[in-house]
């Protein structure tokens, strides 16, 4: 190939780049700009302070605080109790089985899988246990569905970060005598950014998702006190704002994505913040 | 100079995955000396080297047969403790890996594991092993700064001064000086020369240079099986088998 033809095609490629980049990076920008457009207006102190009083859903009184609280918990919840689940086995499938077992491989496998099947799925099959179970839509069944999501996500993320640690730092933890739980304590050290990382998508994931709390949480206008009330979320508070004829309410609706998108920005702030004060000691 | 060996292996074979890594090894490894294990890439030196302290337990399907005596104890008899037995053998690997912490908590994490919790008695210990490895000079002002900061020469002795803390009788090098510059590998060959007098020491290393510089002993391996050991000079110089011959002279690597 002439050397024309090659700085040609290292051209168009470029250009290619440079596209995909501008592409992704302008359509975030758009997003952003039209919820900060059309909700900016209506970002009261009230919407965030209160929870919605009688005739909020006609443009009356009233806030989404319901729903704020309701999604905290809801993600805070589940990322919580993803993470007892999901650090167990990571250490476990990557610590204490041999490298490159079945076991491992298999389970990653069935991970890969749970990763992909949507969340509408992990919905229905907590709502069915529910009903199996007895219990109503609340914050509970809302936190068991949105647990059930971001495990996979969980499992996946601290599982690529652990296998990033060379195995010859659990073989030196090993060769001193350490139990491999000992050894495992040395990776977690060792992988603590990244559990920030896998805490920020999982909990990320978990506020933003509708179908899998649409039957399980179900909606209320309460700010749930005990985990047997349902609780509201952002997501379907912007779905049912969204849906009214009403401009004001419709403007609401943005507001609401707005503060949505506020809280996912301060944890991915807080969480960038946390991972580079860890890296102290990181090898 | 005959001495008592320390680690005495009995027809030990090793399996992995199907292939016959490690054949009808007999050996014994004599005691308070360097013993340098050489042989071309993929002969099995370094498996051989961890099935001394059983780290070769932590590769998929393995199968082990035969014995390894440390002490007269069989580290593969079933009811053997692994914690026990690794804590009797310091490693040092390719390149060194401190861990994520500070150079004081590395050397004292495995005395601490071990249950030492005493201040003073850390403070001692980490002192004596930075000073025998001769780190303490250049790092006595900045003990709890992260072991990642040191140059990669005094990683690799900080590694050493960590496995010495947990009072091992045995050294086991994995061409420890492979990742590292000439003065940094002359210091850590200085250190296993020192250290011959109180441990037995063990290396793998595909520098025949550095065996015949640090090593009493040489045990040559090649396709999975010893071929010759004995004392450095003779084997070096005058060895029995054609194989050993034809390597040494660079013939076969």
């Amino acid at each position: 190939m002439s050397i024309k033809k090659r700085k040609a095609e290292e051209t168009v490629f470029k250009v290619l780049m440079v596209g995909a980049c501008t592409v992704v990076s302008s359509s975030l920008f758009l997003i952003v700009g039209t919820i900060v457009i059309k909700g900016l207006p209506y970002l009261t102190w009230d919407m965030v302070s209160k929870a919605p009083q009688g005739g909020f859903y006609i443009g009356k009184e009233g806030g989404v605080l319901n729903a704020i609280i309701g999604s905290l918990y809801l993600a805070g919840g589940a990322t919580i109790l993803g993470l007892l689940v999901s650090i167990p086995i990571s250490i476990y499938l990557n610590i204490y089985l041999k490298s490159g077992s079945l076991l491992n491989k298999s389970a990653k496998l069935a991970y890969d899988v749970l990763f992909g099947i949507p969340s509408i799925v992990y919905g229905a099959f907590a709502f069915s246990i529910m009903i199996w179970l007895g219990v109503r839509a609340s914050l509970l069944g809302g936190v068991i569905a949105v647990t059930l999501l971001i495990i996979p996500i969980l499992v996946r993320t601290l599982d690529e970060v652990i296998t990033t640690v060379p195995k010859e730092l659990k073989h030196a933890a090993l060769s001193l005598g350490a139990t491999r739980w000992e050894a495992a304590k040395v990776i977690l050290r060792q992988i603590k950014p990244g559990i920030y990382t896998a805490i920020l998508l999982a909990f990320g994931r978990g506020i933003g998702d509708v179908a899998s709390v649409l039957f399980t949480a179900g909606f209320s206008d309460n700010i749930p006190k005990y985990l047997d009330e349902p609780a509201a979320t952002l997501p379907l508070a912007i779905f049912f704002q969204l849906g009214s004829p009403i401009p004001e309410v419709q403007g609401r609706a943005y507001a609401s994505a707005l503060i949505l998108t506020v809280i996912i920005l301060a944890i991915v702030v807080a969480s960038h913040f946390l991972a580079a004060k860890q890296t102290k000691h990181k090898i | 100079m005959t001495q008592h060996p320390l680690i005495r292996v009995r027809d030990l074979n090793v399996h992995i995955g199907g292939h016959h890594i490690l054949k009808h090894i007999n050996i014994n490894i004599p005691d308070k000396s360097v013993t340098s294990i050489i042989g071309p890439s993929g002969c099995g030196k370094t498996t051989l080297l961890k099935t001394f302290n059983r780290l070769l337990d932590d590769t998929a399907e393995v199968r082990v047969t035969g014995s390894v005596l440390v002490d007269e104890e069989d580290i593969y008899a079933s009811g053997a403790e692994v914690t026990h037995i690794r804590k009797k053998m310091g490693l040092l690997s390719q390149r060194p890996y401190p861990l994520p912490m500070s150079i004081y908590d590395n050397v004292a994490y495995g005395p601490r594991i071990h249950g030492i919790r005493k201040k003073t008695d850390l403070d001692d210990i980490v002192e004596k092993q930075l000073k025998d490895t001769g780190l303490w000079e250049e790092v006595k002002d900045r003990l709890h700064t992260s072991a990642a900061k040191l140059s990669i020469g005094q990683q690799q002795r900080l590694c050493l001064a960590r496995g010495l803390a947990v009072e091992p009788e045995i050294i086991l090098g994995d061409e420890s000086t492979s990742a590292l510059d000439p003065i940094s590998t002359h210091k850590i060959e200085d250190l296993f020369v020192r250290l011959k007098e109180q441990y037995t020491i063990v290396l793998v290393t595909h520098i025949l240079r550095q065996a015949r510089r640090i090593s009493d002993y040489i045990v040559f391996v090649y396709m999975g099986e010893i071929v010759e050991f004995g004392p450095t000079e003779e084997l070096l110089l005058n060895p029995k088998e054609e194989l050993t011959k034809q390597y040494v002279k660079g013939f076969i690597s």
